[in-house]
C-alpha cells in the first residue's frame, strides 16, 4: 500500500518517468519515510507501554545484591526495557551501587540500556529485516554481559569517586501508576521522540537516496567491502562521535549495503554510534575515575570491534 | 508545602521548574520551590533519572517526559 502512494505521488501527480534518476529517487525516498515513520510511531509507542513497567527504581531493586553472572545476565536483559537517557547516567549510576548492585552488573546495565534501544531495532528492522534486528539485540545483550563481568572481575571499586561510597540515596519510591496513566506516557514518550529525531531520520534518508543513485559500487566495496580488513576500525572510530544519532545513520548505511559495505562492519558501526558516546564518558567523571572509565571504554570497543570481525567472517 | 525540582540543568529541568511555579499559581497555594542541581544531592533523594519532583518529601514524578501542567496540579495538590 505505502508502495503504490509512492509510486502515486512521483510518477502520477508529478508526472516523473520511472526510468529517470531523479524518479526512482524520490519513489525511493517517499516510500522509505512513510515506512519508517510508520514503524517508528506504532512500535516506539507499544515498546513504551512496555517501558511503563519498569521505570528504573523498579530495575534497581531487581538487582540489588544479585550475585554474578546471573546479576549481569539480568542487567543486560533489563536494560533492554528500562528507559535510558545519559542525562541521568550519574543519579542512575549512584542509585544502583549505593542499593547495592555489584559494580560489573551496573556497567551491563550502562552498556545495553542506550545499545539495545528501540530506535536501533526499529530501523535496523524496518530498512535490513528482523534476522538483522535480531542479531544485532543478541550480540548488544551478550557484549554487555561479558563487559560487565570483566569490569567486576578486574575490581576496581577503588577508580569509582570516594562520596559515592558515602551517599546513602533515599528510598527511592515507585511512582504507581495506573494503565490509563502509563498510555498518557506512552503517548507523550512518542510525541516527543519523534520530535526529537525527525528531522535526522529525514537527512538519513535522503542522503541514503544520494548514496543509492550517486556513490559507485567499487568504490564501496573497495573501502567498506569485507576484503578490506581495516573497514571495520575505521567504522567504530567513525561511529563514536555520531552519538544518539541512530535513526539518521540507518539509512545511510543501508544504502552502503546496497552498494557492498560487509555487514559485520555495518553492525560494529552501530554498536559504536549508540553504545559509545563522549557526552556521556564526561557525565560519568562525576562518579568515576579516568582510569575507570578508560577502561569501560576500551573493553566496549575492543568488544564492537570482535563482534564486526566476527559478523564479517560467518555472515 | 515544600515542592523540590531536581535536575542538573538540562532543557526538561528548567521546563519542569517553570511548570511547577505556573502550577503553583493557578492553583494560588503557598509553596518554596527549591532547585536541586547537585548530582550527588539529586542520587540522594533517590531520584534515578532526572528530572525529578518532590512534593513534601515524597517523590511525585521521574524522568521524561514531563508531565502535562493539569497533572502537575493534580500532583502539587493531592499533598496539599
Amino acid at each position: 500500500m505505502l508502495k503504490e502512494f509512492a509510486d502515486y505521488i512521483t510518477y502520477t501527480l508529478l508526472k516523473l518517468e520511472p526510468t529517470s534518476h531523479l524518479g526512482d529517487a524520490l519513489n525511493f525516498f517517499i516510500y522509505d519515510t512513510l515506512k519508517i515513520f510508520l514503524l517508528l510511531t506504532t512500535i516506539v509507542y507499544v515498546v513504551a507501554i512496555i517501558r511503563a513497567y519498569f521505570p528504573p527504581v523498579k530495575t534497581k531493586r531487581i538487582l540489588s545484591h544479585k550475585r554474578e553472572y546471573i546479576g549481569n545476565i539480568m542487567a543486560a536483559l533489563l536494560g533492554i526495557v528500562t528507559p535510558f537517557c545519559s542525562c541521568s547516567a550519574v543519579p542512575l549510576f549512584i542509585g544502583f551501587v549505593e542499593a547495592g548492585v555489584p559494580l560489573g552488573v551496573t556497567f551491563s546495565f550502562l552498556i545495553s540500556s542506550p545499545m539495545v534501544n528501540e530506535i536501533a531495532l526499529i530501523m535496523l528492522w524496518g530498512l535490513f529485516g528482523w534476522k538483522i534486528a535480531l542479531i544485532y539485540t543478541g550480540t548488544g545483550v551478550v557484549l554487555a554481559i561479558v563487559s560487565g563481568i570483566v569490569i567486576g572481575k578486574l575490581k576496581m571499586e577503588k577508580y569509582v569517586q570516594d562520596y559515592v561510597w558515602q551517599i546513602k540515596a533515599g528510598t527511592g519510591e515507585i511512582v504507581e501508576t495506573n494503565f490509563q496513566e502509563k498510555l498518557i506516557y506512552a503517548r507523550d514518550y512518542t510525541v516527543e521522540l519523534l520530535k526529537r529525531i525527525w528531522p535526522y531520520v529525514i537527512i538519513g534518508i535522503a542522503l541514503g537516496g544520494i548514496v543509492h543513485g550517486y556513490i559507485p559500487t567499487d568504490f564501496v566495496v573497495k573501502y567498506a567491502g569485507r576484503d578490506n580488513p581495516f573497514a571495520v576500525l575505521v567504522a567504530v572510530l567513525i561511529g563514536i562521535p555520531l552519538y544518539s544519532n541512530a535513526a539518521g545513520m540507518i539509512p545511510v548505511v543501508q544504502a552502503l549495503v546496497g552498494k557492498g559495505m560487509a555487514m559485520g562492519t555495518v553492525l560494529a558501526f552501530m554498536m559504536s554510534v549508540t553504545a559509545i558516546s563522549f557526552p556521556e564518558a564526561v557525565i560519568l567523571k562525576n562518579v568515576l575515575k579516568m582510569r575507570l572509565i578508560y577502561t569501560f571504554f576500551g573493553i566496549v570497543t575492543v568488544g564492537i570491534i570482535i563482534v564486526g570481525y566476527l559478523f564479517n567472517t560467518i555472515l | 508545602m515544600e515542592i523540590k525540582v531536581l535536575g542538573p540543568g538540562c532543557a526538561n529541568c528548567f521546563k519542569m521548574e517553570e511548570l511547577a511555579k505556573t502550577a503553583v499559581k493557578e492553583l494560588g497555594i503557598e509553596a518554596k520551590i527549591e532547585k536541586i542541581t547537585n548530582i550527588a544531592q539529586i542520587a540522594m533523594h533517590g531520584i534515578l533519572s532526572t528530572p525529578g519532583l518532590i512534593v513534601n518529601g515524597k517523590i511525585k514524578h521521574s524522568g521524561k517526559p514531563l508531565p502535562s501542567l493539569d497533572k502537575m496540579k493534580e500532583l502539587i495538590k493531592g499533598e496539599a
